[in-house]
Parts: C-alpha cells; structure tokens; sequence
C-alpha cells in the first residue's frame, strides 16, 4: 500500500470522484494553473481542463454562490476557499442559501456542494491564516461538516461529501497536510458522513476530540500506556455537525472521565456541545467532572511564535490533562 | 540483600483491621514464598498471612494480640535474589507511597460522583469499607468496579457482616479491680450482628414437641458400628439437619432473606449451623444439605466442628448460609428463643432430648421428646407457613427408622 499524506489524500479524492462522474467540479481561488496555494489541486487542471478547474475571483461569496446555483441546476461543485478565515463572505450563501434550499422548497431543489477550506494554527500564519471558523456554521440544520484527523479519513470523508446529497463543510488542517502520513488502500472507501471513530479503546478515561487534535492525543495517549499503564478510550468525531451522539454517550459510559480538546477558542464551541450532550445523558455514569480543553478566550491566532505556541492546544498539554483526569 | 516490608492484606470486603493472634515464624527463620508467617484474626475470619516472597525474617514488627489497620507493616524480611528485587523494590515503594499519601490527605475520601454512588447503591456497597484510588483519597468508579468483580470472585457471600465500626460502645466507669476486655474481632462482630438482628427483625417465636424414639433408637443401634468405620460420632444433629433440609425443600418460603424492597428465596439449601468455643461463636455453613446422606452430613458436622476448635475456619465455610439450625441441646436447655441470623428468615433450635411420660392410648409410656423452637422474621413469614412447616418436620422425624432414612 502506499503511503499517502493528508494533502495526497485530498487531492486522490477529488481525482477519483470527478473521474467517477462527470458533474463534479472544482472552482476556488488559484486552483487552476497554479494548484491550489497548498497545492491541493495540483495537476488536475492538467488532466480535467479549465471548464472542469474553474480559477475564480477574489470573492468568496461569489465562489459559495456560484457553487451553490451550480449545484441546484444538477452540477456536483467542489468549493474551495483558500483559508477558512476567508469564508466569512459567503457566510450567507452557506446559511441563508444552501442551508436552508432543501428544507425550503419542501424538497424539490436540492444542493449538493462540497465546501473545502483548511483551518487551523500552528504554521505561523497569524490572524487570517489559522483560525477554526466550524462553530459558526454548527448550528445550522441542513449543513453537515466534517472534520478528517488522518489522511484515510481525509479520502475517504471527501467523497462521502461530494457525493452526499446536501451541502457539507469540510474543513481540512492545513498543519496535517504534510504532518500526516499513512498508508492507504487504492480502494473506493467511502467513510459515512454523522458517525464518530472510536480510535482506541481504553478503560481509564474517554478522550473526545477532532481534526489535528486527535493525532496529539493518539500520540499522547501513547505515551501514557507506555510510561503509566493509563488506557486512553479515544473517540474522533470526524463530523462535528451533526454530531453522533450515540457514539458519545457510549464512549463516556465506558470510563466515566472525560477529556474533550478542540483548538478552537473554548466558549461556545463543538465541544461545548459535545459537554451538553454529556451532561443530559450519562449524569449517573460520570466519576469525574467534564473537562475542556481549548485555546483561550482570545481573539486571534497570535503571530508571535512564543504566543502561537501559548495559544495552540498541544501534544504536552493534552498529555498532562489526561493524567490529571485518569488520577481523579 | 534487600530488606522487604510484608504488609496486612485486606481480608474480604469492609475488612479495616484485625488482630495478630499468632506469629508462626521467629526472627531468623528462612522462609519460602507462600509460607504462612502470622494468624490474624478479624472480625469475619481467621486467616493465615502468606509470605509474599522467599528469604529471612529479620524483624517482626507487630506484638501478638495487637489490633492493627490494613496496610501495617507487620515483618520485615531479607530478599536474596538480586533479580526479584529488582523488578520489584520500586513498585513496593510506589504503593508504600500511594498508602500514605491518601491517609495524610484523604480530603476528597468522602466527594462521591454520581457514578459511584450509583453503583453503590445498586451493588450495596458500603462506600465506608472502599479505599480510594484516586485524587485526595476518591473513591473512583474503577475502585468500585473492581470491588464489584472482586465480590463476584468471592462468589457473594448471602450473609454479609456488617462493618463492625458502625456500633458506638459507651465506656462505663469501672472499679479498678474489674477486668476490662476490649471489644475486638469476633466478639465485636458477634455483637453487631446481634443489635441489627434484633432492632431490625420484628421475632416471633414457636415451639413444638417431638417424639424421637424412633429416632434415638435407631441412632443407637447405628453409632458404634458407624464410629468404628467412620471414626467419628453419628451426631442427633445430623437427622435433624436432614430433616430440616426435607422440610425446607417442601416449604422455601423460610429458605429466604430479607432484602429491603424483596424477599430472595434461595434455590440451594445451605444450613448456617452455630458452633462454638468458650470466647466465640462460629456459624459455618454445610452447603446443599438436602443432596447429602446423613454420614455426609455427620462428617460435615464433624469437619466444621474441628475447625471452628482450632480457629481454621476460613470465610469461606461461614458464607452462603440460607437458614440456621442451632444445637441448644448440647447445654441441656430444653428451652429457648433464638436470635435470628440476619438476614436469614428463620432460625430453629433443637433443644435436648429428655425421657418423658408420654400418654400413648391412654396409657403411660417413656418416651424421648425433644423440643424445637423456631424464631421467625415476621416480616417474611407468618405463623400458618411455620406451623406447617414445623408439623412437617416433626412427622419427617417421628418416622425416621432405617427404611425411611438410610445413613448411607
């Protein structure tokens, strides 16, 4: 098998899918010629043609727009914004539009559009480079988004989401592109969109997390077993909204301690949720208070390397949160 | 050369402390792994401690008769091998460490989570007799997980003593010349389960009288041949243990305990019966007495008895009791009310056996009667099952005869 980073991952789904059917497109800023700035789409442009690979203005609600309109009329469109930062523009088309264009028509349009857009700090990208935008859109029903945390995952939750009937977000870490390595089946794996991955099983504390955070805690979870004998239950949601709320029930049941980390600023986020449903379902099985781990309650991504590493969530961090919760 | 602490184990649940009765090693002895090294006694059980490794006791750190915690070290003893102690020496000091440092700051000792309480209410399991693992002394769900699994390896003792600390004895002055005996171990236990019994049970009482001649007749024709090729007693109590069982066969209502919200009528028959040395009373338990012959029983009578004389009994022989039967008689009480074994539904007495005019057809005849008197939890039973039940046993013993009860 061959080994696949998370970036090659991305780039083989959208290859496969749009040889697979026809209606599948690309359009995003300098995705054409140039291959995406994290070269995404590298050579597809090449392979499929400009009709196919559309370059696009700077404008991101127009980018949602035509996207949204494309797919309405029949097309498969993957959108692509440049930096997660930069979809606040289309916020309206996703919400008001896409969103919502199923629900009110009483089911006679549909919008299948796939939105892609790297998140996430930890490159030295700053304020408009690095941060998590998926809270905004997770309280909107009739969106889906999805979260990959491994280069299996990337593949296989892209085509889930190009082929799924409605819009879904999917927000890729862009520190993962390259970090992420693994070996991948050249199979068709399509990986179902709504359901979470129980990682690994673990008996001392439950671990709920997402996206690149999910590879610390694999990574600390590791460590643990090997220098405390501390078995980590490690659940990745992969879909953020909606989120699969059997699969949390029965991951905290198992242990009654729960760990949940995002890198998201920590109020109002994905795991604020997750902590809700937690708190309405498994009262009577939990041993430990819930705890959060996030990045502060600041508003940008600091450039400064020193902050940058101050604000980000890392490996260390969720280590010692995890010990502090298995000696509870 | 490593020195190496052997600490008290914890002997069954809600076992806190217990007393070193008897040290069965001196300084300078050379001890292998699994020797037993001391007897200590606890409110449930005698039980020998095991060496946890090979070498030589070089200081016993605990005088005999002295009541001490879990956890205490009681000898020290001389490792030889450079192996063993290597892999183990830190992980000793690690849990040496972990003791005392829950013992200084056992602050959240007493913060339940919801878990935890959870399962201790559903497990009946005394959070008090629970060490906590985790932060400031917690107990944590995992401890109680494992105490669950460690009850189920145990086989869950139906009769469980309660903790013995719960009773608060108040000091009363005494002259100087009175004997003071401290309340420990056996005698504590004895008196706990007797204040719950009898503040909990609501007792009533019944007595009937039986003609055993058959019985006494039979019995001894059969005891010396059964002496001679057995080597113990054919026991009274034998008969009247299988006559129990028959009986409690046909009648399981009082083959029952009393469990707060339910009444548990037990599938095995597994008869409590109390024996006793001059300081203590035992109440071992014969195990499905109704699947035994009357020489089975008599030598598990005989078994228990022996133990219960040298202190061996071990939790084991005294758990899983479903109903007692006592053997008042020994004493010559014709007489008397028992204590029901909580939370079993009954207990019965068999009283002694006097010769007695007795009127048979009009006329006087010497006859061997015994009485039984039945105490009852009236909570689960009430005077029309007893009275059936006690009839019955009565005609299983005034017709035992050896085509009826063969010893064999």
């Amino acid at each position: 098998m061959p080994v696949v980073s998370y970036i090659e991952a991305i780039k083989t789904a959208m290859e496969e899918e749009m040889e697979r059917d026809e209606r599948v497109f690309i359009l995003g800023e300098d995705v054409g010629k140039r291959g995406g700035v994290f070269r995404a789409t590298e050579g597809l442009y090449e392979r499929f043609g400009a009709k196919r690979v559309i370059d696009t203005p700077l404008a991101e609600s127009a980018i949602a727009g035509v996207g949204i309109g494309a797919a309405m009329y029949g097309m498969i469109p993957i959108a692509e914004m440049q930096f997660a930062d930069f979809i606040l523009p289309a916020v309206n088309q996703i919400i008001s539009e896409a969103a919502k264009i199923r629900y009110r028509s009483n089911n006679d349009w549909t919008c299948p559009i796939t939105i892609r857009a790297p998140y996430g700090g930890g490159v030295h990208g700053a304020l408009y480079h690095s941060q998590s935008i998926e809270a905004i859109f997770a309280n909107q029903p009739g969106l889906k988004i999805v979260m990959p945390s491994s280069p299996r995952d990337a593949k296989g939750l892209l085509k889930a989401a190009i082929r799924d009937p409605d819009p879904v977000l999917y927000f890729e870490h862009k520190k993962a592109y390259r970090l992420l390595k693994e070996e991948i089946d050249n199979n068709e794996e399509v990986i179902e969109i709504g359901k979470a991955n129980l990682l690994q099983e673990g008996a001392d504390i439950t671990v709920i997390t997402y996206g690149l955070c999910v590879h610390y805690a694999k990574e600390a979870a590791k460590e643990l077993a090997a220098e405390q004998g501390i078995e980590v239950n490690l659940l990745d949601l992969r879909t953020i909204y909606p989120l699969d709320q059997e699969a949390i029930i029965n991951a905290v049941n198992k242990t009654g301690k729960v760990l949940l980390i995002t890198e998201d600023n920590k109020e109002g986020s994905i795991i604020s949720e997750v902590s809700a449903i937690i708190g309405e379902h498994c009262l009577f099985e939990l041993d430990a208070p819930i705890k959060r781990l996030a990045g502060p309650n600041v508003p940008a991504m600091p450039y400064a390397p020193t902050l940058e590493k101050a604000f980000m969530v890392n490996q260390d961090q969720i280590k010692q949160a995890m010990l502090d919760l298995a000696l509870f | 050369m490593t020195v190496k602490t052997i600490t008290m184990p914890q002997l069954g649940e809600s076992v806190t402390e217990g007393t070193i009765s008897q040290w069965l090693v001196q300084v300078g002895d050379v001890i292998e792994k699994y020797q037993p090294l001391v007897e200590v006694m606890t409110d449930k059980v005698n039980a020998e401690v095991p060496a946890s490794f090979s070498g030589k006791i070089t200081k016993l750190l605990v005088e005999e008769e002295t009541t001490i915690d879990v956890g205490t070290p009681l000898c020290e003893i001389e490792v030889e091998s450079m192996e063993s102690t290597g892999s183990n020496h830190p992980e000793m000091e690690h849990n040496h460490e972990e003791i005392s440092s829950t013992k200084e700051i056992n602050t959240m000792k007493n913060r339940y989570s919801p878990a935890v309480l959870k399962l201790a209410s559903e497990h009946q399991i005394d959070l008090d007799s629970v060490q906590g693992t985790g932060m400031g002394g917690r107990i944590t769900r995992k401890d109680i997980n494992n105490r669950i699994n460690q009850t189920k390896q145990e086989q869950k003792p139906v009769t469980e003593t309660p903790s013995s600390n719960t009773l608060t004895i108040e000091r009363s002055t005494s002259i100087l010349a009175d004997k003071e005996i401290p309340v420990t171990g056996m005698r504590k236990a004895i008196a706990t389960n007797m204040v719950k019994a009898t503040s909990e049970i609501p007792h009533a009482w019944m007595m009937i009288e039986v003609d055993v001649t058959n019985l006494v007749r039979y019995r001894n024709e059969e005891k010396d041949q059964f002496k001679q090729s057995e080597g113990y007693n054919l026991s009274y109590f034998a008969f009247f243990l299988n006559a129990v069982a028959k009986a409690l066969k046909k009648f399981p209502e009082l083959n029952s305990s009393w469990a707060n919200d339910k009444i548990i009528q037990h599938k095995d028959i597994n008869l409590s019966i109390a024996v006793g040395n001059e300081t203590e009373l035992f109440v071992p338990v014969i195990r499905n007495v109704d699947e035994k012959s009357i020489k089975g029983i008599a030598k598990e009578i005989h078994v228990l008895a022996q133990k219960a004389k040298s202190g061996t009994l071990t939790h084991q022989d005294m758990a899983g009791g479903t109903f007692t039967v006592n053997n008042t008689g020994t004493f010559g009480s014709v007489q008397s009310m028992g204590v029901i074994n909580y939370p079993q539904a009954a207990i019965l007495q068999v009283e002694s056996i006097v010769k007695r005019p007795v009127i048979i057809d009009d006329m006087f005849a010497a006859r061997d009667m015994v009485n039984l008197c039945l105490s009852l939890d009236h909570r689960i039973l009430d005077g029309v099952i007893c009275g059936q039940f006690m009839s019955h046993v009565k005609a299983i013993l005034e017709n035992i005869s050896g085509n009826t009860t063969p010893i064999y």
